[in-house]
């Protein structure tokens, strides 16, 4: 847990008077040895094979009984799963944290496959909102369209829609990589923090708005760039980089990644800072 | 022992890319902390240094490429090259006997094999959490 410490006086802003201590002991002295066994997996995860398949119809389940079903059919070994009439239910196969490959055999409500941690997803259909929102690992491959607040606030690995999504697709992502084989709604990539958005059609408005950093490559027009949304020269490494993500996502194989626009941060958003509470405390 | 007087030291050559080498800015001088990141987060890996640990580790998975892992770079805490590891919410920091080199692609290619290591440890501090809170 961290702890106050007071220090002596160091930088300006602490000779003005406006903090005199620090956070310490945030750092976890935890010592394990970068040489030990080989492994690949979670500790307590379920050891699957993906050769054992399995088909679970949940057609007369509640959500939160074909999860658990999900849960169990992973403890058996089961390595693969065909999931029958999901009939847009939400909050279908969360959490998630095993590798696993999943297919949906129609179409999800909101939040499906949200706070997950490695599978390999396929949904046969469409998603509402905020599909596989705060996604950590693994790979989401969406054939038809998605809803609003696609892949919001993911953290890591692919989510891909083949069609178009909604608004704010990618808000406040903080890593990973989502791909869109269409277009993309207003808002898209608002306030993301990291990661990487590839849109291979158009684009809304206010594209970008208030993102702190990451990178988002666009094939279609641009609506309207957001707060502190700017072009950005596209390198070699961007070109190979995109043609490699979008063979993994298995649309666009054609598509002329030389065309497409880079957009960045300004870092115009960049200065927070301790002396700026008294700065604009000042200004008013 | 007496130190001999008049020898000169040797220049510490300043490598581009080097781990928290990067020059401060007036602002971040008054302030007495750093603003944003030290190294390019947003660099995309070259996959031609890719590690055999990670080759295994993406083949275990089912991926097709490094997923995640795109994510992760060498970063430093306390003047000490280190990884961020998001599960723990802390700083993984290298061992002095990896030696490291003076690009960012081969550093992060450790980092992320040094990563998943400590990650899917049983040593990792979130199987103690998990023993304590698990709730189904």
């Amino acid at each position: 847990m961290a702890n106050i410490k007071t220090v002596s006086k160091k930088s300006k802003a602490q000779s003005m008077g406006m903090h005199t201590e620090v956070l310490t002991g945030r750092t976890q002295q935890k010592f394990f040895n970068p040489d030990e066994a080989e492994n690949f997996y979670y500790f307590g995860t379920y050891d699957v094979d993906f050769n054992q398949r399995t088909d679970l119809d949940v057609k007369d389940m509640t959500a939160a009984e074909a999860n658990k079903e999900i849960d169990n059919l992973m403890s058996e070994g089961y390595g693969t799963i065909v999931i029958k009439n999901p009939q847009g239910k939400h909050s279908l196969g969360v959490g998630i944290l095993n590798k696993l490959n999943l297919i949906f055999e129609g179409s999800l409500g909101y939040f499906g496959m949200g706070s997950c941690d490695g599978p390999t997803v396929r949904i046969n259909g469409r998603v509402g909102w905020s599909c596989a929102e705060n996604l950590m690992a693994g790979k989401v491959v969406i054939e038809k369209n998605a809803g609003s607040c696609f892949g919001a606030a993911i953290r890591g690995g692919d989510l891909i829609c083949k069609g178009s999504v909604g608004a704010r697709t990618g808000i406040d992502m903080k890593g990973g990589t989502i791909i869109i084989g269409g277009d993309a709604g207003a808002f898209t990539g608002f306030m993301m923090q990291r990661g990487r958005i590839i849109i291979l059609g158009d684009v809304g408005i206010n594209l970008g708005d208030s993102m702190y950093d990451g990178t988002i490559f666009i094939g279609g027009k641009i609506g309207s760039y957001g707060s502190d949304a700017v072009d950005s020269d596209l390198t070699s490494n961007d070109q190979d980089w995109l043609r490699r993500k979008l063979k993994v996502a298995e649309i666009g194989e054609n598509f002329d990644v030389s065309k497409m626009k880079k957009v960045v941060a300004g870092k115009k958003l960049w200065n927070y800072d301790n002396l700026e509470p008294t700065e604009k405390k000042g200004a008013i | 022992m007496v130190k001999k007087k008049g020898k000169k030291l040797a220049k510490v050559k300043e490598v581009k890319g080097q781990l928290g080498k990067k020059k401060e800015t007036a602002r971040e001088k008054m302030i007495g902390q750093s603003i944003g990141y030290r190294y390019d987060v947003n660099l995309l890996p070259d996959y031609s240094k890719i590690t055999p640990f990670l080759k295994k580790y993406i083949e275990a998975m089912g991926w097709d490429d490094l997923n995640w892992l795109e994510d992760v770079h060498m970063g430093y805490e306390e003047d000490r090259p280190a990884v961020f590891c998001r599960n723990a919410n802390g700083w993984v920091t290298i061992p002095s006997s990896i030696k490291l080199p003076n690009n960012q692609q081969d550093r992060d290619m450790i980092a992320r094999e040094l990563l998943v290591k400590f990650q899917m440890s049983p040593k990792h501090p979130l199987v103690d959490l998990k023993k304590a809170y698990l709730k189904f």
